[in-house]
């Protein structure tokens, strides 16, 4: 395993049961973090718990915002404080992916509560916590899985592209806000990865071209580490 | 004075009183409790955020309603959710007062209790019909998540509506390890921190599991405070050092703080950094050796938050506090105006 090791550190994760999220529980459980994940269907919460001895697993939709204090309670349950949250839980608004005039307001809503809402929620519920992190001297660091489609107009890519734009401006504000207290917010690009959701975006791409979710959870743990 | 009845923790509008150390009353915007802050003092809170500890279910050998609520703890780790000491009513809810609300059936040691997907054993009955100890016998992560989804916050009848989580958290809640919530911090947003720093203070946290604050039974009552788990990182302990030496003031937000404060007191004004248990109380005979000033809800006589204002200003000077709170409306309970009171010199 390569990288620094992260011996200890609080770590929670929502999406963790697929993609990107899953790789990463992997690789920061392998560096020596502690980490509690979040994802919504139970079974597959279950599963992935069975399988990563050492992770808790969670049962939340972080798109509900009803569901945010119940999450932030079992994540703080688990982990006694947290140092890094990964906002990483994304939807991609309508499958088939459409243009925005052929988008329906609801799919927008729903993009938005998942990958701008629940970041902005669950964050701000968790905010004390981070803060505790960073007067205790542990540099805290909130993690917000972003996308190229943040930056670049794709066609068809409407209400994921506008809902990843909000959630990258609203790291850069939070960051500039938060350093005062000592937490950081990023939002990071992964690349286009071989994931589920790529695969609902894109069905027919040739998976050989993507990068594998594992390369993008080992460089996202190597800027933990840094 | 008036209930101050919506779940409003920074609600528009609200008030300060400030007694200052000659025991002269002011009446401010409460917003402006930064404007007390000097260079080198620390103003010091209690990050505990609150849990959901209020738990509805059966008891099972009757078969009749209960109402449980999670009261008292001897540990913060977050491993130690398994026994709790509880308060336990019968059928009904909060919006009948505490003081009327009907007694829990006759319960002994080895009753199972129901409470939604939780189950729990009665361990110990403590003198009182509704004073126990209870165990819960499931794995901790699913203890965490039956009260993160099933159990509600602990509320009064003050308040009509039923409270949501966020209603009970403040800007700072960190660990969800209170029953209810510190609400003198509710004063504090993160506006109000960066005041303090801009003003030369400095802001710090402890943790202190902050307990119940009424159960409707006198006996019961003049039980409280319970002894009540704290933690002072060494952060804290060193900020606080570090006003004391630069003569600077430490204001304490919230009763609790003021508790785990004193209790980790050493001599010199310090404190002790790390866990305890601040078992004492705190009235009109307690030499304060940390705290200079609180920031606290307003508080009726007779009251353990009261008595513990009483350390800070004789009764002469508390009796002109409550007459102005009077006088001026000041609303109370947890969402209503806020108090300062600083020592007397």
């Amino acid at each position: 395993m390569s990288g620094t090791p992260l011996p200890g550190l609080r770590v929670a994760i929502t999406g963790g049961t697929s993609g990107l999220g899953l790789a990463l529980v992997r690789e920061l459980l392998a560096h020596g973090a502690r980490v509690a994940f979040v994802a919504r269907h139970e079974r597959d919460v279950e599963r992935v718990a069975r399988e990563h001895a050492g992770a808790t697993g969670i049962v939340g939709d972080v798109s509900r915002k009803e569901e945010i204090y119940p999450i932030a309670i079992q994540l703080l349950g688990a982990l006694g404080g947290l140092d890094v949250l990964i906002n990483n839980a994304s939807s991609l608004g309508p499958v088939p992916l459409a243009p925005l005039a052929d988008t329906e307001c609801e799919d927008l809503e729903a993009a938005l509560a998942t990958n701008l809402l629940g970041p902005f929620r669950l964050t701000k519920a968790l905010l004390g916590s981070l803060t505790a992190s960073a007067r205790d001297g542990r540099q805290p660091i909130v993690i917000n899985i972003s996308s190229d489609a943040a930056i670049t107009p794709y066609a068809n890519w409407g209400a994921y592209g506008a809902s990843k734009a909000a959630l990258h401006h609203l790291s850069r504000i939070w960051c500039e806000e938060l350093a005062a207290e000592g937490v950081r917010v990023i939002a990071i690009d992964p690349g286009d990865m071989d994931t589920p959701l790529h695969a609902l975006a894109v069905p027919d791409a040739d998976r050989s071209t993507l990068k594998k979710p594992e390369t993008a959870a080992r460089e996202i743990a190597a800027l933990i580490a840094a | 004075m008036i209930a101050a009845d919506r779940p409003m923790p920074r609600a528009p509008g609200a008030r300060l009183l400030v007694v200052d150390e000659h025991g002269m009353v002011s009446h401010h915007e409460r917003g402006e409790f930064v404007n007390v802050v000097r260079p080198g003092d620390a103003v010091v809170a209690n990050d505990a955020a609150t849990l959901p500890a209020s738990l509805f279910g059966t008891h099972v050998p009757t078969g009749q309603a209960i109402e449980l609520r999670l009261a008292a703890r001897q540990s913060l780790s977050p491993d130690a959710v398994t026994q709790f000491g509880a308060v336990v009513f019968g059928a009904g809810d909060f919006r009948t007062p505490t003081e009327r609300r009907a007694l829990p059936p006759r319960m002994q040691a080895g009753d199972c209790l129901r409470l939604g997907p939780l189950t729990a054993v009665v361990t110990r009955v403590l003198g009182h019909p509704r004073l126990i100890d209870i165990r819960f016998e499931s794995r901790v992560s699913d203890i965490w998540a039956g009260l993160a989804r099933h159990a509600r916050p602990i509320q009064y009848a003050h308040v009509p509506q039923p409270l949501a989580i966020w209603d009970t958290w403040t800007r700072i809640a960190s660990q969800p390890v209170a029953f209810e919530p510190p609400s003198a911090g509710f004063i504090l947003d993160w506006a109000s921190i960066k005041s303090i720093r801009d003003r030369g203070g400095r802001f710090a946290t402890i943790t202190h599991a902050a307990g119940i604050s009424s159960t409707g039974d006198d006996a019961l009552d003049a039980l409280l405070p319970f002894d009540e788990p704290y933690d002072i990182p060494a952060s804290t302990a060193a900020l606080i050092e570090a006003s004391k030496r630069s003569g600077g003031r430490v204001i304490a937000i919230g009763t609790s703080s003021v508790r785990a404060l004193e209790h980790a007191a050493n001599g010199d004004g310090t404190v002790r950094p790390g866990f305890g248990i601040a078992t004492q109380r705190i009235g009109p005979g307690t030499r304060l050796r940390v705290v200079d000033a609180i920031v606290s809800g307003t508080h009726e006589k007779g009251t353990s938050h009261y008595e513990l204002l009483r350390a800070f200003q004789d009764d002469a000077a508390l009796q002109r506090m409550e007459s102005e709170e009077e006088a001026g409306g000041y609303r109370t309970h947890e969402f209503g105006d806020s108090v300062l009171l600083i020592k007397t010199r």
